[in-house]
């Protein structure tokens, strides 16, 4: 649905400096999918979302959304692609001389629907995001969440192909963040909207996206569905999701193994049955059990009192049972 | 001299003083018309030209800020004579409302232009994309967004550009359109009526009053932040 090719995006500062905030950046968000970018900010994540409905122009490269060349339009062409992709913000962006219901109906507004049938969808997109009855507040009037929530409705008031989230939730509570997520996650399933967020926070990621990108400098560090990734080992994300196990020494003739269970695997009993397969006692040394939408990711840090060909054996043995391992240190 | 006085003023003056009342309202009134219709483009053309704008060309927004400045240097004394071939041109007349209002219009419009600018400056630049995220065309972004958001702001300024004016009026007057200004130098200060002075400085000072109130009144009614 969005293809991003080798985006390049240069600033130059007032005193004539060059900052590359996006270095040859490649994306490819499916349709369907909630897409999340994370990263640290000054990434380039801002840049990316705002190049991809042109914000900004990108110095270089290309983005095709629904297959549309977007960084070729003309003016009205390009207008006419925006009214297809929703967009919501940090701080809403609501229009503050208009009510709840006016916000909404804006986009229609501009695009010409007349007034009937802009009344009728407005009434319906108040009803999806729950706000019917503060139909007539003005912004001000609201809380953050609620205020969210009227950016959803006008987002997808002109039923876009696609929604753009800018940090939606980072200035909200995290109970308020759950209930905007779990909103972004109906909205995903029942419209078959496809979604593209930028985030700094990984519980937006662990709670809602199917796929992720870790940014780091202008650049793209990997990419893929998000419970692949945090399985991989040695991933950024993994890294990011579960602590560094840097440092620790195996006893002699053991060795230090990083197990990742995803999925089903994260429920049943391997580590002891891999014990008692082997004849030999599993030192677990630290843990973590996590959830991924609703699936379950665990990873172990044990201690195996095996090393060379019987180790192999072992480590087989595991991936055989679908799990994921890596060896942190040799005894 | 005078046989009944109300205060020291002699009763014979009132009709003269209502008269010079509505003539300086009159001349006002028409005047913010034009103000209006020439300040508001100029300001917003201030501020969308400028860098990072959305109708971004900064030659033009040097130009611009350079003939407001250079219109607001004037002393409006000044401006008024040097202007009367050219309102003699566009009015048809230098005397009179006509040959008042134009020189106080052409007077003001900088200062205008000027505070519509700030006004619009207030308005968030996240609207502003929120609004070209959705499609909206330069257009409406101005009408739609700009304008509607900074409306309190507007109506502030256009109530500092009213009474400006009003004070701008007595200068103008005394070219020949009349009004409290006018009435108050012709009695008040050649002939030494000091009752005609106080009594239009009082209709002045209710006037200034007036404008101030309904002004806050209106920005405030109509801010929703």
């Amino acid at each position: 649905m969005i293809r991003i090719e080798n985006l390049t995006k240069v600033y130059t500062t007032p005193d004539g400096r060059q900052i590359r905030a996006l270095d040859g950046v490649s994306l490819h968000v499916r349709r369907g999918e909630i897409f999340g970018v994370i990263g640290p900010s000054g990434a380039g994540k801002s840049s990316l979302i705002r190049c991809i409905n042109l914000l900004e122009r990108p110095t270089s490269g290309s983005i095709q959304v629904d297959g549309k060349e977007m960084t070729r339009l003309s003016g009205p062409e390009l207008r006419r692609e925006r009214r297809q992709i929703g967009m919501i913000f940090q701080h809403f962006n609501l229009f503050w001389s208009r009510t709840v219901a006016e916000n909404v109906a804006f986009p229609l507004e501009i695009a010409g629907w007349p007034r009937e049938k802009i009344r009728r969808r407005v009434a319906e997109l108040l009803e999806l995001v729950g706000l019917t009855d503060k139909a007539k507040a003005y912004p001000a009037q609201l809380s953050g969440g609620q205020k969210q929530r009227v950016g959803i409705a006008r987002a997808l008031a002109a039923e876009p192909k696609v929604l753009l989230s800018d940090e939606a939730t980072s200035a909200l509570d995290p109970e308020t963040t759950d209930q905007i997520l779990a909103l972004l996650r109906r909205i995903n399933r029942e419209l078959g909207l496809t979604i593209l967020l930028i985030t700094h926070q990984m519980e937006v990621v662990k709670a809602i996206c199917d796929s992720v990108a870790v940014m780091s400098q202008g650049r793209v560090l990997e990419a893929g569905p998000v419970l692949e990734l945090a399985s991989r080992p040695g991933s950024h994300l993994g890294r990011m999701l579960l602590p560094s196990w840097n440092g620790l020494t195996p006893s002699p003739g053991s060795s230090l193994v990083a197990l990742t269970f995803a999925g089903q695997v994260a429920l049943e009993p391997v580590v002891t049955r891999v014990a008692r397969d082997h004849g030999m006692d599993i030192n677990i040394l630290a843990g973590e059990l996590d959830a991924f939408g609703s699936v379950p990711v665990g990873r172990l840090l044990v201690e195996l009192p095996r090393v060379g060909e019987e180790l192999q054996a072992v480590l087989a043995d595991l991936s055989a049972r679908g799990v994921r391992w890596e060896v942190v240190a040799r005894g | 001299m005078a046989e009944q006085t109300i205060l020291g003023l002699d009763p014979s003056r009132i009709p003269d003083i209502l008269t010079a009342t509505w003539e300086t309202l009159l001349m006002v009134g028409w005047a913010v018309l034009g103000i209006l219709a020439f300040g508001i483009p100029l300001g917003v053309l201030l501020v969308v030209t400028d860098t990072g704008g959305i109708l971004e060309n900064r030659p033009l927004n040097r130009v611009l800020g350079f003939v407001v400045n250079l219109g607001r240097s004037f002393p409006f004394i000044i401006l008024l004579v040097a202007l009367v071939p050219v309102t003699r041109r566009v009015m048809g007349t230098t005397i009179g409302l006509r040959g008042a209002v134009f020189p106080l219009i052409v007077a003001a419009i900088p200062f205008m232009g000027r505070q519509v600018e700030s006004a619009l400056r207030e308005v968030d630049r996240g609207l502003i994309e929120a609004a070209l995220a959705m499609g909206a065309t330069p257009g409406q972004v101005i009408v739609r967004v700009l304008l509607r958001e900074a409306l309190p702001g507007l109506i502030r300024g256009t109530t500092i550009m009213i009474i400006s004016l009003i004070g701008y009026s007595a200068m103008a007057g005394a070219v020949g359109g009349g009004g409290l200004g006018d009435l108050a130098i012709r009695y008040g200060y050649m002939r030494f009526e000091t009752p005609v002075m106080i009594a239009t400085l009082i209709i002045l000072v209710i006037m200034v009053q007036l404008i101030q109130w309904l002004g806050d009144w209106l920005a405030r009614l109509l801010d929703r932040r």
